[in-house]
């Protein structure tokens, strides 16, 4: 493992990322473009499947919106040069913005001035989480603001439980309407406190569409509320239809007795991630898009 | 539903024949505009300032697009992802500036509200909503970036004239009507609320 590996690795899953869809959400995409009944809804699924094999044909960025880069390592605890991990994705982040080319997006809240490569404090975002092991696990996710704007997060009244959350989840979508470009995915988390329950959200939507939650008492309720909000008739785009949503991600974290923190991320139709493992001899595998390797 | 094709610059008359549901595609030229371009643009008006383009007859698309200089500096720009952005951010600013620059088509993504909508009606303009996120299918009616304006403001903030052939398919959302089809829509899902609640049994 050195420095150059992981740059690269990380250059790869940025490029990955916002070219190529993971092929779980393509499936689902697909599957709605067969489903819709709405003629405007299905003429909107149409334009989002020809732009996916627009953006692989041509080799751009499926979106002109190149998110915001945030990268979940999972640090093998005896993994070594974990010290030069920050910098090399740095590195890879400024590259990408230049070569592929991102957007730039990252701007100083009080000067207002772009830094024009996507860096800046706390850009790109980094998660650390140390794992057993002497390997580097790296996911990208670049989320456009769009859907970001949409993020709900609410201190609900303990009382109310899980009712709470549902009707919490219900009103955002409802709210969000048009905004987050749906169809969308959510990521649900409750407990922890705020920061944990959007943390958890969000870190949520990194999971395959199509997977089932491990937990059948979760996963049933992340088919409820599926069900649910596709009732709204948002549809896609917000021009109406059954297609708003295309799937639910629920987490938790024990919650303060007090507290009943519930928090929604949305991801927009381009649910773009990539991920790959680096081992300590420096060879990589990529575990997502597998199907391009 | 039907699908018109026009072209710019568009005339009133033109642009009235259009309701709610219909396709359009436009060729001609089209401009981007943000946030700050929609600020400075109506900032140059206050100061009788003459604006860098005439917009009249255009078609204004709310997009921070990607773009690339080929051959460095002195090279010519080219466009690599040009998909709408969300069009509620420049709520606030629409109403003058359709009064004071007459475009009459504005394409965006996510829809308007009413004010906007009033204005289309009083001054002969439509709402084009453009799929959010197709920003490759964009490109490809993309003929020619004509010039590149207020380019101060940051890549997605500037104003960008594109020449375009076919741009769309947009769905017409705003009519010269003031009709508003996500309004409509909004308040179809305001009537659904109950029956979200009770299939989650609340």
């Amino acid at each position: 493992m050195s420095s150059r590996i992981i740059e690269s690795v990380a250059f790869n899953l940025i490029r990955t990322a916002v070219i190529y869809l993971p092929e779980d959400v393509k499936h689902v995409l697909e599957k709605a473009y067969a489903e819709e009944t709405s003629n405007i809804g299905k003429t909107q699924l149409k334009a989002i499947l020809d732009n996916i094999k627009l953006a692989e044909k041509q080799q751009a960025p499926m979106c002109q919106d190149t998110g915001t880069i945030t990268f979940y390592v999972k640090a093998g605890s005896k993994a070594k040069i974990l010290e030069n991990v920050e910098a090399a994705l740095v590195n890879a982040t400024r590259k990408a913005t230049r070569e592929i080319p991102l957007r730039p997006n990252a701007v100083n809240p009080f000067t207002e001035k772009n830094s024009d490569d996507n860096i800046g404090r706390f850009t790109p975002n980094i998660h650390w989480e140390i794992v057993q092991g002497d390997s580097l696990e790296l996911t990208v996710v670049t989320k456009g603001g769009g859907s970001e704007n949409a993020s709900a997060l609410g201190m609900l009244n303990p009382s109310e439980g899980i009712k709470g959350l549902k009707r919490f989840v219900g009103d955002a979508v409802i709210r969000a309407g048009a905004q987050p470009c749906p169809p969308t995915i959510l990521g649900v988390a409750v407990g922890g406190g705020a920061d944990v329950a959007m943390k958890l959200a969000k870190r949520a939507l990194v999971r395959p569409v199509n997977q089932a939650n491990p937990d059948p008492a979760l996963a049933s309720l992340e088919r409820e509320i599926l069900e649910a909000v596709n009732m709204t008739g948002i549809g896609p785009m917000g021009l109406g239809g059954k297609t708003t949503v295309l799937g639910v991600h629920v987490d938790y974290a024990y919650r303060h007795p007090a507290s009943f923190p519930a928090a929604v991320a949305f991801s927009c139709w381009a649910d773009r991630r990539a991920s790959a493992r680096v081992s300590a001899e420096g060879e990589v595998e990529y575990l997502t898009h597998r199907e391009r390797r | 539903m039907a699908t018109y094709r026009l072209k710019t610059p568009i005339s009133e008359e033109e642009i009235r024949k259009l309701k709610v549901n219909d396709t359009l595609y436009i060729s001609g030229t089209v401009v981007t505009a943000r946030d700050q371009a929609h600020r400075r643009a109506l900032e140059y008006v206050k100061q009788g300032k003459i604006l860098p383009l005439n917009l009249e007859g255009l078609a204004v698309y709310h997009c921070g697009p990607v773009m690339r200089k080929e051959g460095g500096k002195g090279g010519r720009w080219t466009a690599v992802a040009v998909g709408p952005t969300t069009s509620t951010r420049v709520e606030v600013y629409e109403e003058d500036f359709i009064r004071n620059f007459k475009p009459r088509v504005i394409i965006g993504k996510g829809g308007m509200g009413k004010k906007t909508a009033v204005a289309m009606a009083k001054y002969g303009a439509v709402y084009g909503a453009f799929t959010g996120g197709a920003a490759v299918l964009a490109v490809k009616a993309v003929r020619n970036v004509a010039a590149v304006v207020w380019l101060d403001l940051g890549m997605p903030e500037a104003m960008w004239v594109f020449e375009v052939d076919d741009f769309g398919p947009l769905v017409v959302a705003i009519d010269s009507s003031g009709k508003n089809l996500f309004q409509d829509v909004a308040e179809k899902v305001e009537a659904n609320r109950l029956r979200i609640y009770r299939k989650l049994g609340l």
